[in-house]
């Protein structure tokens, strides 16, 4: 008897639950999964929106591994996010740190910080086009003030990543207030009992604060490493991949693929390409996070 | 300021008056106040949209233990980690063949089926919601349907509100999405008519930074209002470790 009913609660809890759930998984299927596989089909054709599909197998692959571009912007995205993401992992814990201290008038400091990441990219892209620019932008203005010789800055093929990557951590406020979220969660006891044990700052910082930063650190790196890789709208607007495809990156050789030349099955095995390598390096990450990374609860809720 | 004051050599700091012309200016060069309200019109179906499914999703991942659900979580949580990039193509086809290309559905259809991120926010929150709550009214002949629109809805407010920011910022700052699917100049957004405005007068930068100017007030007056939202939002979504 009681078995039976707690069968029945079972279904029910199921049901409902289901119910609950049913527009997640629809929005899953339609939106995520369907589109992959769908995206993996198409990569097997040779289509341009017009003619008909016409199945050429895995000659999209052979094609885009001998073409010249896809090396050089697969060079150009690996160059910027091997730049972007340390920088910006680093750069903006050292903000989230300052932010964190109780001085007058932080609030302030945490709003004029955020502010970057909430306005358009657009917009950003506008005022730094601005400041990059190599005959009245800001930059160069300082620099001739100073008596010192003139940059190129997003115009010169040397250049235009390490601009585009600077850009990139003046937007990373978010990456800040995640950090300062997971610094106010850090237990007030455990720095009172380190500064009985009579740890110093240094020591406090190092053997508390990064250690129980870790898993805030790790989401950092792998949302900052796969939002490097689809680097897309700053390219754009503001260089369209110039100078000399110095800024080709691969998601602009993907549109460009697709929307300008209309190839579409091309275009989808690119995506593939990048999609494979996003997964790997995401794996790679979290395969190796289990040596760097600290749980309090043991690791079973990430 | 002018455009000569900001071109001039060495650089001037301030202008001999302020300029507000730049901005009655732009707006007549492309129409800005349409955009404007387009974007105000697409940013407000996602997050009335967003808010309704992501509450709704939630309830089901975090108030319920049933089988396949660590799955289904994972499937959701793992869209996260796909490239925009590498949807674009397929979901492009896709809309094109309903015929949804130059219209706003492709930029809000997908806000009523959820969002990785806030779906995950939102079930943080509801697991801190004792399932006493859900007994007693369980009790008392309630379905779960009315235990969630009259239990845990009022209680999840302050949440909703950080998910309808978090909604919000994303859709109005949307670029690609306008840019994929809207052709006709009237439907524009405002992100998208920025660009083009940027593209066409690379030289005015006066009256460019005055466009821009328009497209960032109502983030930033959004900001200082919802100010909490945004750090609570972050800080429930569990990362606070």
């Amino acid at each position: 008897m009681k078995k039976k009913k707690s069968g029945y609660l079972e279904r029910t809890r199921t049901k409902w639950g289901y119910f609950f759930i049913a527009p997640g998984i629809i929005g899953f299927l339609v939106f995520s999964l369907g589109p992959m596989l769908y995206s993996l089909f198409l990569s097997t054709m040779e289509w341009n929106i017009i003619t008909p599909k016409r199945f050429v197998g895995l000659e999209n692959y052979r094609q885009l591994f001998q073409n010249e571009l896809t090396w050089k912007s697969l060079k150009v995205t690996a160059a910027y996010t091997a730049m972007t993401v340390p920088l910006v992992i680093v750069i903006t814990f050292g903000i989230a740190l300052l932010l964190n201290s109780r001085v007058r008038g932080i609030s302030i400091f945490r709003t004029i910080f955020y502010i970057p990441s909430i306005i358009p990219l657009v917009a950003t892209a506008a005022i730094w086009m601005f400041i990059y620019n190599p005959t009245y932008g800001f930059l160069n203005g300082i620099l001739r003030a100073l008596g010192l010789p003139a940059q190129k800055y997003i115009y010169s093929t040397s250049s235009v990543i390490p601009c585009l990557s600077a850009m990139a951590v003046w937007c990373a406020g978010n990456t800040v207030i995640i950090y300062l979220a997971g610094l106010q969660g850090v237990s007030r006891q455990l720095y009172d009992a380190a500064e009985i044990d009579g740890a110093g700052r240094m020591q406090r910082f190092r053997h508390i604060t990064v250690p129980m930063m870790t898993p805030i650190i790790f989401y950092n790196l792998v949302m900052t490493m796969i939002n490097c890789l689809q680097t897309f709208t700053q390219a754009y607007i503001m260089t369209d991949g110039g100078p000399a495809n110095s800024s080709l990156f691969f998601s602009l050789l993907i549109y460009r693929n697709a929307f300008t030349y209309q190839k579409m099955g091309y275009a989808a095995a690119l995506s593939w390409v990048l999609f494979v390598i996003a997964g790997i390096l995401t794996l790679i990450l979290f395969v190796t996070s289990g040596k760097w990374v600290f749980y309090e609860d043991g690791g079973d809720n990430w | 300021m002018t455009d000569r004051e900001i071109m001039t050599m060495p650089m001037q700091w301030l202008p001999e008056r302020l300029r507000f012309e730049n901005f009655s200016e732009s707006m007549k060069r492309a129409p800005f106040l349409r955009y404007f309200m387009n974007s105000v019109f697409v940013t407000g179906i996602n997050v009335v949209a967003q808010v309704l499914s992501v509450s709704f999703i939630a309830m089901g991942f975090a108030r319920f233990q049933f089988k396949g659900k660590n799955f289904w979580f994972a499937a959701i949580l793992s869209t996260m980690m796909i490239p925009y990039t590498v949807l674009m193509i397929p979901q492009f086809i896709g809309w094109q063949a309903v015929g949804a290309y130059n219209t706003y559905l492709p930029l809000t259809v997908p806000a009523f089926f959820g969002n990785a991120f806030n779906i995950f926010l939102m079930c943080q929150f509801y697991r801190g919601i004792p399932k006493d709550y859900d007994e007693a009214a369980l009790m008392d002949g309630a379905d779960y349907f009315r235990i969630y629109t009259t239990i845990i809805l009022p209680m999840a407010k302050p949440v909703l509100c950080s998910v309808g920011v978090f909604a919000f910022m994303n859709s109005w700052n949307d670029f690609i999405g306008p840019l994929l699917y809207l052709d006709k100049e009237s439907m524009k957004t405002i992100s998208l008519g920025l660009q083009i405005f940027i593209g066409q007068y690379t030289s005015s930068w006066n009256l460019m930074m005055a466009a821009s100017c328009v497209a960032v007030i109502p983030m930033i007056l959004i900001f200082f209002f919802a100010q909490r939202y945004f750090i609570e939002g972050i800080t429930f979504s569990g990362l606070k470790g």
